[in-house]
């Protein structure tokens, strides 16, 4: 393989891991403070993208659809949790999960029933399309733009998790939810942020999926959102340093795979499985996931 | 202070507390002691709802019988949980933070009182809670209940799992904070807490079996044969 092929290689792997690295910070995050695994997250970043396309279609700027976008999915994700999960509380974890495969067909219909299951195709304004040719790499504006962002997010999240008392919070409410609440903290509402923040950062990632490839259905979030998970798992379910880890790492895979050996093309969405099923048999905390009973993030 | 009246505890059929009624009032030291799963810490837990209940509970002079816990504790109610409950996850620091999470404005000046209280934690300062020896929990678990400015504490059985001396050091950090606050304190250990205690009571299972002076209590037969070991 030589350079020029290296490098497109690695920014189209970069780019990729990116949104599957947005997503697995929600799986990782919601698993930390629930313990469970959010089945309708990848769908979340569907209805992401969605907003952000009727909002543009409705004529508003695209940076104001991007955040009636964003702003909607955490919406959204704050509702389910209201509606479906939080009566679940004291259940047993795995009402909860069938819960959350509920959620996702529900959305998923949802919007087939609403907007048709035909792809829509997504137009970004041309600063996010422009293509440059730098010593005969291909370079769409939007490879750096995506991972860009992502490591800005990813240096956002973590701050809020480090430095803030609700951040704090969250990552106390990963070690045990009674004590949370015995420190005169409203857990639901910080349960709440974590599903704002996490949904948030999906439709950032569903967005930019939408500009890469560019169109949206109904059905997007399914593999994206499976693969996300495989992400978060092998970064180490419950570590959001992992979580973009695991997403780079399946990033740059899926693209490096394919580009040495095309014949295995049509496998592309299987290597994330692959490697969901050695973690989970050789290394279940996964590369810097903790022992989940000490709830670290 | 603290009213409890027809306290119950159930956990599916089975009746872990059975319609309790006691009170502790300002600036004293009350104990609740009894054997291992009377039913101390179910009673602590319906206090502050952490457990589904039925009965009435009164504190400062309000109906809390339904009050969610963190709404309860935010009241001026705190309680230092049975096994101390440490983030493990979190600095001593942050552990202190949670604790003032509502108290924002006087968090500095709380922390330097518990750092004077407790010198030891001062050293540990950005060590995470999980690697303190027991007592050093529970004396960050005591601090970070002050840290609420709490107007009553409670402690569930402070002396749990800790060395003899360790446990000696934690009554005299009970006794002194008596002076402050009124307190209910949970024990297994009837005699070192029927000492500093003003009053008591003794559970049997999930019963009030007696109450009376603490002084008293150490004197009485019953309690003697059954608690203090003869």
């Amino acid at each position: 393989m030589d350079m020029q092929i290296f490098l497109q290689q690695l920014v189209n792997g970069a780019s990729l891991g990116s949104m599957y690295a947005l997503i697995a910070i929600g799986y990782t995050m919601v698993y930390g403070v629930l313990r469970l695994i959010n089945f309708a997250h990848g769908d979340i970043m569907m209805v992401g993208a969605y907003f952000t396309f009727f909002a543009k279609a409705a004529g508003l700027p695209f940076e104001v659809a991007v955040l009636i976008g964003i702003i909607g999915a955490a919406i959204v994700g704050i509702l389910t949790d209201k509606i479906a999960y939080k009566p679940l509380r004291d259940a047993p974890k795995i009402s909860l999960l069938i819960t959350a495969i509920g959620i996702s067909f529900f959305l998923e219909n949802l919007f087939t029933v609403l907007f048709g299951s035909t792809p829509k195709a997504f137009s970004a304004p041309e600063y996010l399309t422009k293509i440059f040719h730098i010593h005969g790499i291909y370079l769409p504006i939007s490879v750096i733009i995506i991972p860009t962002v992502t490591l800005l997010i990813l240096a956002v999240v973590l701050w809020i998790l480090y430095k803030t008392k609700y951040g704090m919070a969250i990552r106390a409410l990963a070690f045990d939810i009674q004590t949370v609440k015995l420190m005169g903290i409203d857990a639901d509402r910080i349960i709440m942020i974590v599903f704002a923040i996490g949904s948030a950062l999906a439709a950032i990632g569903g967005i930019f999926y939408a500009i890469s490839y560019p169109s949206i259905d109904p059905l997007m979030g399914i593999i994206v959102g499976l693969k996300a998970f495989a992400a978060a798992v092998l970064g180490g379910i419950g570590s959001v340093g992992g979580a973009v880890v695991g997403g780079f790492i399946l990033g740059f895979t899926e693209i490096f795979v394919v580009a040495m050996f095309p014949e295995l093309g049509g496998y592309k969405d299987a290597f994330a499985f692959f490697f969901l099923i050695l973690v989970l048999l050789f290394k279940p905390t996964g590369i810097m996931g903790q022992d989940l009973e000490r709830g670290r993030f | 202070m603290l009213k409890v009246r027809d306290l119950e505890v159930k956990y599916g059929v089975i009746l872990a507390v059975r319609g309790i009624n006691m009170h502790v009032e300002q600036g004293s030291l009350v104990t609740l002691i009894g054997a291992n799963g009377a039913g101390k810490t179910s009673t602590l837990n319906a206090i502050v709802n952490s457990v589904k209940k039925s009965g009435y509970v009164e504190f400062n002079g309000k109906d809390i019988s339904k009050t969610p816990t963190h709404k309860i504790i935010k009241s001026g109610l705190a309680l230092v949980p049975e096994g101390r409950k440490i983030f493990i996850n979190l600095t001593v620091d942050e552990n202190l933070r949670m604790g003032a999470f509502n108290n924002d404005e006087q968090f500095e000046t709380l922390r330097a009182h518990v750092y004077e209280k407790f010198p030891r934690l001062k050293q540990k300062i950005n060590q995470m809670g999980g690697t303190l020896s027991g007592g050093e929990q529970q004396m960050l678990a005591i601090g970070r209940a002050l840290m609420s400015q709490p107007k009553m504490l409670m402690l569930d059985e402070p002396s749990l799992g800790l060395a003899p001396k360790i446990i000696g050091e934690v009554f005299e950090i009970i006794t002194e904070l008596k002076k402050d606050i009124p307190i209910l304190l949970i024990e297994q250990n009837a005699f070192a807490a029927l000492k500093i205690a003003d009053y008591g009571y003794v559970l049997e299972n999930g019963s009030i079996d007696l109450e009376g002076k603490a002084s008293n209590l150490l004197g009485n037969d019953e309690v003697r044969a059954k608690y203090l070991g003869g």
